[in-house]
């Protein structure tokens, strides 16, 4: 099972380089240097996902004490908080040229930023306690907390400051950009969608491994 | 005994055990004392930047002194070996979140109280105009910062390394209720009316309840040891 989504991941991403670099047009404005949103976009997209994820995996467990479900929320954070670290990056990677800095206050920049930290701190939370059930009763807790302050943390970060264009694909009406880059974007969305799926799949093999040595 | 009887309870304990022990009380005292000295000893005598600054240096001293005052709310229980007295109580376990919550939100308001008065006194601020406004806006941050910092520290209470732990779980978790209680904060000492940042206020009712209700829901898992 794990071994199909990894190579349909891996097939998605050769697909989705190809799209972005031979397919999709040259951005006029910013030049190649914008084809990183192909990066960029799906990695946030599916960072958003994998602590969605966390959410429902922790209330499952908190519900059912269900040792699986500990699994995958453990296995979809610690992906989650890898995406996210590689949307800062790649935006960082972008905004030097662009924006002409690394990092800025931004709203949108600090909202990832601070989603960031509080999915670090789950994990070194779950790093920290021994008792693999305490853990992961600490650790739904923790992550259905996080995860309610999202919309809190959105708001108020918005209110605070903004500059960040607003966002391409997720909002009301047709999306603004041609047909190539729209295409190619899509492809790279389902292409991390996949690779996330097999690192959750394999994350979360490990864990139950691990757990059944300790046992 | 009814749901809040039984809150009042853990919240009579914990106020009696601090009434002849003084010990967070006294230690806070002195550290909001502290605070404002690095504050003065930071930023230099230049009152100008002082009262720039004075919302976010005034939040800061409460969030510095609630992580050490929120740290500790249940290491009475840990230390002596009461957490099965509170696992044993009969009935809804999260009336001992709440009486929890209030204790802690008391021995907040109190240090809050005191560091407004040494920042009114030392640094030669006017408060008095801003008193009715900030006696909305210091409740409604404190709230909470008070409920998601008892529900960690219900957690961290078992965790060793609880000192590095307790501010990097609490600290992310409650930067909405901090930007909106600086900037209100900020709109009460200039004496702006409060309904100009009648937006923020409304964030901080919001962060209020769904830290309270969270905290109420989840706190079952946790006591469990």
């Amino acid at each position: 099972m794990s071994r199909i989504l990894g190579w349909l991941a891996a097939l998605g991403l050769a697909a989705g380089l190809v799209m972005a670099f031979g397919v999709a047009p040259r951005e006029a404005t910013q030049g190649n240097v914008q084809r990183i949103m192909y990066l960029h976009v799906p990695t946030v997209l599916v960072a958003y996902l994998a602590f969605v994820v966390v959410l429902v995996a922790s209330i499952a467990y908190l519900w059912r004490r269900d040792p699986a479900a500990d699994r995958l929320a453990h296995a979809s954070a610690e992906v989650g908080v890898l995406f996210t670290g590689l949307t800062i990056a790649a935006g960082a990677i972008w905004g030097k040229p662009t924006w002409g800095t690394w990092w800025t206050w931004d709203a949108r920049l600090t909202s990832v930023a601070i989603l960031f930290v509080m999915y670090l701190g789950y994990l070194l939370l779950r790093g920290m306690i021994e008792d693999r059930e305490r853990g992961a009763r600490y650790a739904a807790v923790v992550g259905i907390v996080a995860a309610l302050d999202v919309p809190l943390v959105h708001f108020s970060v918005y209110w605070w400051r903004t500059l960040h264009q607003p966002p391409s694909l997720l909002k009301p009406g047709p999306a603004s950009m041609p047909d190539g880059i729209l295409a190619a974007l899509l492809v790279n969305v389902v292409s991390f969608a996949l690779l996330y799926a097999y690192f959750v799949a394999k994350r979360v093999t490990i864990l139950r491994r691990e757990g059944e040595v300790l046992a | 005994m009814t749901y809040a009887h039984r809150a009042f309870i853990v919240l009579w304990k914990d106020v009696l055990t601090e009434r002849r022990s003084k010990a967070a009380l006294n230690a806070l005292l002195f550290f909001s004392l502290l605070l404002l000295f690095i504050f003065q000893f930071t930023l230099g005598g230049d009152r100008e930047r002082l009262t720039a600054a004075l919302p976010g240096l005034l939040w800061l001293g409460f969030v510095l002194s609630g992580l050490v005052g929120l740290g500790r709310t249940f290491l009475l229980e840990r230390e002596n070996d009461c957490w099965d007295g509170l696992l044993l109580t009969p009935g809804d376990k999260s009336a001992i979140y709440l009486g929890k919550v209030a204790g802690n939100l008391l021995l907040m308001l109190i240090v809050e109280v005191i560091l407004l008065t040494l920042f009114a006194l030392f640094f030669n601020v006017d408060v008095g105009r801003a008193l009715p406004a900030l006696g909305l806006v210091l409740p409604l941050g404190t709230i909470g910062f008070a409920a998601v910092g008892t529900l960690f520290a219900a957690m961290t209470a078992h965790v060793r390394a609880r000192e590095v732990l307790f501010p990097v779980l609490l600290l992310p978790v409650v930067v909405p209720v901090l930007l909106g209680s600086v900037r209100a904060t900020d709109a009460a000492l200039a004496g702006e009316p409060l309904s100009a940042v009648a937006q923020w206020l409304q964030l901080l009712v919001a962060a209020d309840v769904i830290y309270v209700v969270a905290g109420l829901l989840t706190f079952d898992a946790l006591l469990e040891g």
